[in-house]
């Protein structure tokens, strides 16, 4: 019995551990807000465990009592009856203490975790079948641009996320830094976070957004602030122009088949809106919402068969040839 | 025969007769017509109330073969079992069927079955309502199936948000044949409901006054004036997907101005509720299990009677807890995480109640005992993790998760399908005079405890992990497969569970061991009666003296007499006191509540694919309405 104890501790012990460190974990917090959750969850925890191990003890201790024989299922127990409902009377007055505590416990983090200070950075978050475009504001138009799937964030700044749907609702969902807010048709919402440390914290779509619901990954990167500035601007410019050959033939390719009718690539002729833009593509981690890594092998794959690794998202499968192919590949490798 | 005569035997009542003169005359009266035709007809509650049993069950093992694909689907990272499609629609199936085709109404069939045996009456109120809504639950659960056999299975999750089950990301008729099947069962389970509500008001045995309602039936009839209140906004809410789908409303169409929070809300509002329609039940087979193995009343009943009805009440103001994160004024969500908290208390109230009962009762470990102390284990886990979920702050990271997923089963399948199982093998040998063998219940018990906690309490931690709900698949960098391969391996000893009590039915059906009237000792009055019963239910209805009849009386209950032994009657009686008021006729056996399913049904389905089928389907419908309420010249219409 105390080795099977052991041995279920051990395994609860490794998941705690596991799930703290986890790229997408509730426990593993990075953020203000993310922090005052984990901290209130613990706290929620810990009165549930105390909660059911009393119940269940009190339901042991009923039950291994021994007891008196009795006749008549009906005979008199005055005593017992008394008894029983001033139990029962005190255990529900502490219910009710209790989780009228823990309302107020739950309304101090929620006024922690929707502070909404100034916020340093605003990017507006476009949800869309299956990816997500992401609008970095600023006040000078200059500074706006547009990228996908990846934001980049200073650390230690509070970030506003501005969400808004393209087509149907969606969540946004970076577990390490804050909980989720809803993508709502029709309306903006908005969510803070403040990263602590700098590294890459993974969300994902949270709301059941149709068939590629499991493919609408994104990543939140926390940078120290002059290289998140040195980054921003670097996003900010246009696409250079092909130099080599090869990549000027991918570059007429990626208009003339069509490419450019739903992506763009700032600086070119491609202005599509449908689909992520393309502008620095090379610069990205992933395609395709986190579903690959990004590199020559997965992005041919992609290009050349998007439905297969993703079925039933909206790019088309072009039928190109392997030369075509591999021009605009080397196109876009060079969209740095 | 002279006029006098006459007279006399159109006035025969139940007093003047021998009791085996007077069973033999009940059941020529109160049976069912043999035959294959004539069994669609029958309107005899425990005939319906068993096809209602054994089809919501069908239901059950076919939502639970889709857990056990979903949970191959999920064993392991990036898994190709199932397609993206295929998968959307499994998830979506499973949660429909549980829920509409399992959960609710398994819950109206106990009580179509035992509420009129509990309260001492010959039948359901509107009888022919009843046999309707067993017929349009049939047809419309088959209509789902069938459509998902054809792969045109609703893809869209149980609740169907809008957008995404509107025309333009929904083309076909996938979400079309969801938001009809809600309107099937609605249907049948708010005929039901009528009739319950009816039935536990006017027809309880004389002298079951208010505070001698057996807990079982308090339960249902509860549940079913939630089931009254909180339907219609659910019909609302699929009527109006089905008219923007099919003739371009814009309820939901933002860009004309519509809203589509307003379909979460139209559906919450139901949706909660509908988990009280569920679990109210279950706690109502609860306290009668456990006032029949501890051998003692349920401490505490004015408690557990008003903690139903304050859950009833507020189940109405929680809904909100479902929208947590769509972006409404905090301080009206914070509000929600209040009520959403304090509902604890009269849940918490009873399992107190309950745990006293035990504390003073002699425990006798049957099967049902056994599922019943399952339920404390599991349904209190759940609603604490429910109480967390009622958080803003919590519910902003568990929302859509894993977490939530782990939540509603152990609030569901710990706090219905629990007891629901105890009570099958409680209420079995009354249905069908024959005991369920108790080894195979004792593995059954463990096997479901073991498998369902393997199964489900993982996805707490995987919740927590970062794994949302509604995912086909993810990758294994993620570390979510160890947790993930150990709750389906939990789901396939929870589903051999299953498969195990399945076949404990079917043995013990022709051999168990023969039951006898009261094989449990128990109470209350169904067991005061032959099991299985006769058509009539009782040969005399019984008096009732005591709020435990057949512990205070012993097996000779008083009784009433004065009934007809020459047509159908049941006794009215009054709604607080339950004195007799007047002998009403019940209705004779009908074929007409089949032929009005078939034509509602050949409407409900035409006007998935034309408007007109809102023209043409009406005067079938008007027709077999005629025909159902023809005037027959009954005694009481002469009289």
């Amino acid at each position: 019995m105390v080795v099977w104890l052991r041995s279920c501790l051990a395994v609860a012990a490794t998941c705690l551990l596991t799930s703290c460190s986890g790229r997408q974990s509730a426990f593993n917090a990075q953020a203000a807000q993310s922090e005052e959750i984990k901290r209130i969850l613990l706290i929620f925890i810990a009165v549930s465990t105390v909660v059911w191990a009393a119940v269940m003890l009190a339901l042991l201790l009923g039950l291994i009592q021994r007891k008196r024989p009795r006749d008549q299922p009906l005979d008199p127990h005055d005593v017992f009856e008394r008894r029983a409902g001033s139990a029962i009377l005190v255990a529900g007055i502490a219910t009710t203490i209790t989780v009228l505590a823990l309302s107020v416990v739950s309304y101090g983090a929620q006024r922690t975790v929707f502070a909404n200070d100034p916020a340093a950075v605003t990017v507006k978050v476009i949800g869309h079948q299956w990816w997500w475009e992401v609008q970095y504001q600023a006040d000078s138009p200059h500074l706006s641009f547009t990228t996908a799937n990846e934001i980049r964030v200073p650390v230690g700044q509070p970030v506003t996320a501005e969400l808004e749907s393209a087509d149907v609702i969606h969540s946004f969902w970076v577990p390490s830094l804050t909980g989720k807010m809803d993508l709502v048709t029709g309306q903006q919402n908005t969510v803070q976070f403040t990263a602590k440390s700098p590294g890459v914290y993974r969300g994902q779509c949270a709301e059941f957004c149709g068939a590629q619901h499991a493919h609408m990954a994104f990543t939140v990167t926390a940078l120290p602030p002059d290289e998140y500035r040195r980054w921003r601007d670097h996003q900010n410019q246009s696409a250079p122009s092909p130099s080599d050959p090869l990549s000027i033939r991918g570059e007429q390719l990626f208009r003339g088949r069509g490419c450019g009718l739903c992506h763009t690539i700032r600086g070119t002729l491609a202005g599509g809106q449908l689909g992520p833009d393309l502008t620095h593509i090379a610069s990205r981690e992933t395609i395709a919402a986190g579903t690959l890594p990004r590199n020559s092998g997965n992005l041919a794959a992609w290009i050349a068969d998007p439905q297969h690794i993703k079925p039933g998202n909206l790019m088309p499968k072009m039928s190109l040839r392997s030369d075509e192919l591999i021009a605009i590949l080397h196109y876009l490798e060079q969209l740095q | 025969m002279s006029d006098l005569a006459r007279d006399a035997a159109r006035h025969l009542r139940d007093n003047q007769l021998e009791q085996s003169e007077l069973a033999a005359l009940l059941l020529r009266i109160w049976h069912t017509p043999s035959g294959w035709l004539g069994s669609l007809t029958s309107v005899d509650h425990k005939v319906i109330g068993k096809r209602y049993i054994l089809t919501a069950f069908a239901f059950l093992i076919l939502g639970g073969l889709l857990a056990v694909l979903m949970r191959l689907q999920l064993a392991g990272a990036e898994r190709k079992l199932l397609s993206p499609d295929l998968y959307n629609q499994v998830f979506t199936m499973h949660g429909s069927t549980m829920m509409f085709l399992f959960a609710v109404p398994v819950m109206e069939a106990f009580a179509v079955y035992f509420v009129p045996l509990m309260v001492g009456t010959r039948n359901i109120a509107f009888p022919r309502l009843n046999a309707f809504s067993y017929w349009i639950f049939l047809f419309g659960g088959c209509f789902l199936w069938i459509a998902f056999l054809f792969n045109v299975g609703p893809d869209v999750g149980w609740f169907a948000y809008v957008p995404l089950s509107s025309l333009q990301y929904n083309p076909g008729k996938r979400a079309d044949v969801w938001a009809q099947m809600i309107t099937f069962t609605e249907v049948a389970a708010l005929a039901v409901a009528v009739e319950i509500v009816v039935t536990v008001f006017k027809q309880r045995a004389v002298g079951m006054t208010l505070d001698r309602i057996p807990v079982f039936v308090w339960a249902m009839l509860v549940t079913s004036f939630l089931v009254l209140l909180a339907m219609p906004s659910i019909m609302v809410a699929s009527t109006t997907l089905i008219l923007d789908r099919l003739v371009n409303t814009h309820f939901y169409d933002t860009a004309s101005g519509g809203n589509v929070l307003l379909w979460q809300h139209l559906f919450w509002f139901f949706g909660h509720p509908e988990v009280y329609i569920i679990f109210i039940p279950g706690t109502g087979m609860v306290s009668m299990i456990i006032a029949t193995f501890a051998g003692r009343p349920v401490v505490g009943y004015t408690i557990i009677v008003l903690s139903l009805i304050a859950t009833g009440f507020l189940s109405f103001g929680l809904w909100v807890h479902h929208m947590f994160v769509t972006g409404l004024p905090q301080l009206g969500a914070s509000m929600f995480t209040a009520s959403s908290m304090l509902i604890a208390v009269p849940s918490g109230l009873q399992i107190f109640c309950w745990l006293a009962t035990l504390w003073d009762g002699r425990p006798v470990y049957r099967t049902p005992l056994l599922f019943v102390l399952g339920f404390f284990a599991i349904f209190v886990l759940g609603g604490l993790s429910g109480v967390m979920v009622a958080s803003v702050p919590i519910d902003m990271q568990v929302h859509d998760t894993y977490f939530v997923v782990a939540h509603f089963h152990y609030v569901l399948i710990g706090g219905a399908v629990f007891p629901l199982v105890g009570a099958v093998y409680y209420w079995f040998p009354k249905i069908t005079g024959r005991m369920l063998n108790e080894t195979l219940g004792r593995w059954n018990f463990w096997l479901a405890f073991i498998g369902f906690n393997v199964a489900f309490f993982p996805m707490h931690i995987l919740g927590l992990m970062g794994m949302p709900r509604r995912v086909y698949t993810y990758t294994p960098e993620l570390g979510w497969d160890h947790l993930n391969f150990l709750s389906s391996a939990g789901a396939l000893v929870f589903a051999a569970s299953f498969a195990l009590l399945i076949a404990n039915v079917v043995l013990s059906l022709n051999r168990g061991e023969r039951a006898g009237d009261n094989p449990w000792d128990a109470s209350t009055l169904e067991w005061a009666t032959s099991s299985p019963p006769p058509p009539y239910n009782f040969s005399r209805i019984p008096l009732v003296t005591h709020r435990d009849p057949l512990w205070a009386e012993g097996v000779n209950l008083p009784v009433v007499a004065g009934l007809s032994v020459e047509r159908r009657e049941v006794l009215l009686s009054s709604i607080a006191d339950a004195e007799p008021h007047t002998r009403e006729a019940s209705p004779e056996p009908s074929i007409w509540p089949l032929l009005t399913a078939i034509a509602t049904t050949t409407f409900f389905v035409g006007s998935i694919f034309t408007p007109w089928a809102a023209v043409w389907g009406t005067p079938p419908i008007a027709i077999a309405l005629i025909g159902w309420f023809w005037p027959t010249g009954s005694k009481e219409d002469e009289e």
